[in-house]
């Protein structure tokens, strides 16, 4: 496998949230903002990136029978040590993601990397996939966050271009994420396969 | 490339026995690492709520009344200037809200601060700024009493609710009057 297949299908091709569509809960319920969108993603990313290197270096040891409870023990502990760092050293963006830290642990890109790429690839190769994975992610909540950020609130990443005004209130809510999540795949599938 | 290990009762046993402990110890590990920052960005946390909510103190003392956490602060010559009341209410519109009041050594709203909040963002949740001084529901040197609360403009009262929250904004108002209840009792 080459490098740059790797890195094309973690970013594009295979994108975890436009095209293989994983990992919908943390998606919709943190990219309320930019920032929060890409702090999310970023922490997946370490995630899947510590998992996919442990996991490849594993996987001749452990038994096909235990490879799930395995996966899970794996990625849960990197997941807690996430969590315990940032609540000590981030503690304000501790307190907007909350809930969604320990969630990642049942996000299934992590599992779902883990199941299909790191079980069978080097270790090498299973790094990228999780650094390139985690970063298609990362772009993918960022990008929506931003877009719900601006309409809902009238500002990117915090800094306010609209002065004054409230935004579209529906586009910070849930249905609004749902909007823009089904409007920004169906424009970036139509830009993947005119390129493609 | 080693052969896979067989699926063998002896080898799951073993297998998942120490990736289960090295994990706990890695955790053990990161834990002994994190647990003082983070007891000292939740004190930092509560200090510069503190800060935001009292007129200029340099002692402090914290006291606990009917439950509700109480931080008392003096002057330099031990001269009571005010007192911050935690206090929370589970009316919120997305569960328990935990507010910080201030009050100074009359009894007036001096500040407030939300230590934790599950309200809607964008609705409920702008409580954060909307009842403070200059804002459309500014509470800020009112004096809420048992027999004078602080009420909605829906319920009778004087304070404009944030649009579209009036749920929200009467667990406001209400964990205030609580906060003022238990800052009449603390009887200084």
């Amino acid at each position: 496998m080459k490098t740059s297949d790797i890195i094309k299908n973690g970013l594009i091709k295979e994108n975890p949230t436009w095209v293989l569509i994983l990992g919908m809960c943390p998606t919709l319920a943190t990219t309320t903002s930019a920032v929060n969108g890409m702090s999310m993603g970023l922490a997946t990313t370490f995630v899947l990136m510590m998992s996919n290197i442990v996991i490849s270096l594993l996987k001749s040891v452990i038994p096909d029978k235990v490879r799930i409870p395995a996966f899970i023990v794996v990625i849960a502990t990197f997941v807690t040590i996430v969590q315990m760092v940032m609540q000590a050293y981030l503690p304000s963006l501790y307190d907007s993601l909350g809930l969604f830290i320990p969630l990642i642990v049942v996000n299934c890109i992590v599992l779902g990397r883990a199941e299909a790429f790191a079980s069978k690839n080097n270790v090498w190769h299973s790094f990228l996939d999780g650094l390139f994975m985690g970063l298609g992610f990362t772009w993918a909540l960022t990008l929506l966050g931003m877009v719900r950020e601006l309409l809902g609130g009238g500002s990117i990443f915090g800094h306010s271009l609209i002065g004054g005004a409230d935004g579209m209130l529906l586009f910070i809510l849930p249905p609004g994420g749902f909007l823009c999540l089904g409007l920004l795949m169906a424009l970036i599938n139509r830009l993947r396969r005119k390129s493609a | 490339m080693a052969k896979k290990a067989q699926s063998t009762l002896i080898n799951m046993l073993v297998s998942l026995t120490v990736i289960a402990v090295v994990a706990a110890a890695a955790l053990a590990l990161v834990n002994n690492v994190t647990k003082e920052p983070i007891e000292i960005a939740k004190q930092a946390k509560t200090n510069a709520a503190i800060k935001a909510v009292l007129p200029d103190f340099d002692k402090l003392e914290d006291l606990t009344v009917d439950g509700n956490l109480c931080h008392v602060g003096y002057d330099a010559d031990g001269n009571f200037v005010g007192a911050a009341v935690e206090a929370g209410s589970d009316a919120g519109f997305g569960g328990h809200l935990q507010l910080m009041v201030g009050f100074d050594k009359d009894g007036n709203v001096f500040g407030y601060q939300i230590l934790e909040t599950h309200e809607t963002p964008g609705l409920g949740a702008k409580a954060d700024l909307w009842f403070q001084k200059g804002s459309k529901g500014d509470i800020i040197g009112r004096t809420p009493t048992a027999e004078n609360p602080l009420v909605v403009k829906k319920d009778g009262g004087d304070i404009d609710a944030i649009s579209g929250s009036t749920i929200t904004s009467r667990a406001f108002l209400g964990t205030v009057n609580t906060a003022a209840e238990v800052f009449a009792k603390m009887n200084i």
